[in-house]
C-alpha cells in the first residue's frame, strides 16, 4: 500500500492551512474523497442525470441502471446475497431510525427490552429511547469494563428472553474498541432478539461479512468511506424488511394508489420515497470501488499500524491521557492533555494545519461514563501517516507549553 | 491565524484566576445553559437589589474561551441595571460578529474581540452572554 500515490488522489489534502500543509486527523468525522468519487459525481451530473424508474427516455435508463447498479454495489460489498436486502439512506442515522420507527413498533410490547451499550453515539441511542417510549418498553445497557470493553458475560446477564431488539455500534468513534458483533448476535438470536448493528465506524476500515455476522440490521454511512455526504443504506434481513411498513410515503413507493387506499412497491423500494439519492449512489459505487482496489485487509493493517504508532507515540507526552483500550483497536485516538480544554488544544493544533475533533462525539453518556464533559480525537484514515502522527506529537508538546506558561 | 490573537494576556489572567466563580446561597435568579455543540455548560446566578445586579456568579465546565467570558461579564455587570447589562451583551454580540464597537464600559472584554477570527469559537464566547440575556428576559417577563 502506497501512501503517497493514495494522497495524491485526495486533492483536498494538497493545501496549506493557516500556513501548513494540512494534516487531516478528523475522518471519523467525514472522510475526504478521491479523485475518482468527485468525478463519477460530476460525470453523472454531466451525463447520465435524470429520474429513476419513470422515464422511457434513454438517461432515464442510465439512471436507473446506476443507482441500481448501486445498490448491487453495497450489497456485494458487505455480502448481502441479493439487491433488495439494501436500502438507500441519507447515513447511518436514517437507517437506524428506520430500524426504530418501522420495525420496533412491530414487535415491542409494554415491558419488553432494548438492549444497548452506553458507548452508542446518539444516533443508536436517541431513536430506541423514542421508540422505547411509545411502546412501553424498556432500554437496558450492557455495562462497560474499566477499559471501555464489553464483556460477553455481561451480554449473557442483559439479553433475556424479554429482549426484542439488541442494538450496539460494531466500532466506538470515541474508544476505538471493535466490539464482538458476532457474538453478541449469537446471544441476542437464543434469546429471540434480533440484532441491529451501526456499522457507520467500521464500514470504512474493515471488510464486512453481514451473512457472517448474521446480523438482522446492518447501517452505514458513505462519507465516511470517502464517499459523499448525505448517502448510506440499511442492509436488512429479507422476511423482516417484508414485514415493516414504510414510515415515508409518495412517490416511487407505491404499487396502486387510489383516493382512499394505496398499496406499497416490494423492498427496497417501498422503503425509498420520492426522488433518491443518485448522484450519491453513484458515488458510493465509486468509493466503494477505490476501497476495494486497494484492499480492504489493507487499509485495516495500515491503520492497525497508525494507531499502534499513535499511541504509543502520544503516550509518551506527559499528562496526555488516552481513553479506550491499547489493544483491539480502530485507527482514532481519543484523549486528553492535562488540564488543557479540548477546544483550546484544538485551536492550537489547528494555528499549526492540523484538524482533530473536540467536543463530545456526540455521545454525551459516554463522555458522563468517562467523567470528563469533552475530549479531543485524532482519527486515521488510508491516506494518513506516520509524519502526520510526528507533527501531532510535536503539535501537542508546543500546545502543552503554551498553556502551561499560559496557566503557570 | 495568530495564536495570541486569541489567546491574550487578559483572556489568559481570567481563565487562570477566574472572578466570581462560585454559587450563590442567597435568593437569586439562575440560569442554566449548555452549548450542545461541544458539551460546554455554564450555570450563572444573579442577585438583584431592585432593579441593578447586585452579586453575579458563574459555575461550569468549558474551555478558556468560554470560562474566561463568564469571568469578566460577571465582573462587568456588577452594578449594572438589567437593561445595562442587556445592552451589554448586544455590545458583545456585535463584538463578536467583527461590528465596530464602542469599547468603554467593556474594558477587559475588549480582549475578546479576537475570537472573531476563529469562527469555530464565537459559541464558547458567547455562552455566559446568552445566559445572562435568558436571565435579563425572565425577568422582564415576570415584570411585564
Amino acid at each position: 500500500m502506497n501512501i503517497e500515490e493514495i494522497r495524491k488522489q485526495f486533492p483536498i489534502l494538497q493545501q496549506e492551512v493557516n500556513g501548513h500543509p494540512l494534516v487531516y486527523l478528523d475522518s471519523a468525522a467525514t472522510s475526504q474523497k478521491p479523485r475518482s468519487v468527485i468525478e463519477a459525481v460530476k460525470r453523472y451530473y454531466e451525463y447520465d442525470n435524470s429520474n429513476v424508474h419513470r422515464g422511457v427516455h434513454t438517461l432515464g435508463s442510465r439512471a436507473t441502471e446506476a443507482y441500481e447498479g448501486a445498490r448491487e454495489r453495497v450489497a456485494r460489498f458487505i455480502n448481502s446475497p441479493i439487491a433488495e436486502q439494501i436500502i438507500f439512506t441519507r447515513g447511518t442515522t436514517t437507517a437506524l431510525n428506520l430500524v426504530a420507527a418501522s420495525y420496533a413498533p412491530s414487535v415491542l410490547k409494554e415491558g419488553d427490552e432494548i438492549v444497548l451499550t452506553p458507548m452508542e453515539h446518539h444516533s443508536n441511542l436517541i431513536p430506541w429511547q423514542q421508540a422505547a417510549k411509545r411502546s412501553g418498553a424498556v432500554l437496558k445497557y450492557i455495562p462497560l469494563q474499566p477499559d471501555g470493553t464489553i464483556s460477553l458475560a455481561d451480554v449473557e446477564k442483559t439479553v433475556t428472553n424479554r429482549t426484542k431488539i439488541v442494538s450496539v455500534m460494531y466500532v466506538s468513534n470515541v474508544l476505538g474498541v471493535i466490539n464482538p458483533i458476532k457474538e453478541i448476535t449469537e446471544i441476542a438470536h437464543r434469546n429471540g432478539a434480533v440484532m441491529v448493528v451501526d456499522g457507520a465506524q467500521s464500514t470504512p476500515h474493515m471488510r464486512i461479512d453481514v451473512q457472517a455476522l448474521n446480523c438482522d440490521f446492518y447501517a452505514l454511512s458513505g462519507h465516511k468511506m470517502c464517499g459523499p455526504t448525505g448517502i448510506g443504506a440499511l442492509y436488512g434481513r429479507k422476511s423482516l424488511l417484508e414485514a415493516m411498513e414504510p414510515i415515508e410515503f409518495g412517490g416511487e413507493m407505491i404499487d396502486f394508489v387510489d383516493l382512499y387506499e394505496s398499496t406499497w412497491k416490494d423492498i427496497p423500494w417501498r422503503f425509498e420515497a420520492g426522488t433518491p439519492i443518485i448522484a450519491g449512489a453513484v458515488g458510493l459505487a465509486a468509493a466503494i470501488d477505490f476501497l476495494e482496489e486497494i484492499g480492504l485487509d489493507n487499509i485495516d493493517r495500515h491503520e492497525k499500524e497508525m494507531a499502534a504508532y499513535a499511541y504509543s507515540k502520544l503516550s509518551e507526552i506527559d499528562g496526555l491521557m488516552i481513553y479506550g483500550p491499547r489493544e483491539g483497536r480502530v485507527g482514532l485516538i481519543t484523549f486528553n492533555l492535562d488540564d488543557v480544554h479540548p477546544h483550546d488544544v484544538a485551536t492550537v493544533l489547528d494555528s499549526e494545519g492540523i484538524a482533530v475533533r473536540a467536543g463530545h462525539h456526540c455521545c454525551q453518556p459516554l463522555m458522563r461514563w468517562l467523567d470528563v464533559t469533552a475530549t479531543a480525537r485524532a482519527s486515521f484514515y488510508l491516506y494518513n501517516t506516520e509524519q502526520d502522527v510526528d507533527r501531532l506529537a510535536a503539535s501537542l508538546l508546543r500546545t502543552k507549553e503554551f498553556f502551561g506558561h499560559a496557566i503557570g | 491565524m495568530q495564536l495570541d490573537d486569541l489567546y491574550r494576556r487578559v483572556i489568559m489572567d481570567h481563565h487562570k484566576n477566574p472572578r466570581n466563580r462560585g454559587t450563590m446561597d442567597e435568593e437569586s435568579v439562575t440560569i442554566n445553559l449548555n452549548n450542545p455543540t461541544c458539551g460546554d455548560r455554564i450555570s450563572l446566578q444573579l442577585q438583584l437589589d431592585g432593579n441593578k445586579v447586585a452579586e453575579a456568579k458563574f459555575s461550569g465546565e468549558g474551555c478558556s474561551i468560554s470560562m474566561s467570558s463568564a469571568s469578566m461579564m460577571t465582573e462587568a455587570i456588577k452594578g449594572r441595571t438589567l437593561e445595562e447589562a442587556y445592552a451589554m451583551a448586544e455590545k458583545f454580540s456585535a463584538l463578536m460578529k467583527g461590528e465596530p464597537v464602542e469599547f468603554e464600559e467593556l474594558e477587559d472584554i475588549e480582549a475578546l474581540s479576537g475570537v472573531n477570527k476563529f469562527p469555530a469559537r464565537i459559541k464558547c464566547a458567547t455562552l455566559a452572554w446568552n445566559a445572562l440575556r435568558k436571565g435579563v428576559e425572565s425577568q422582564s417577563k415576570q415584570e411585564g
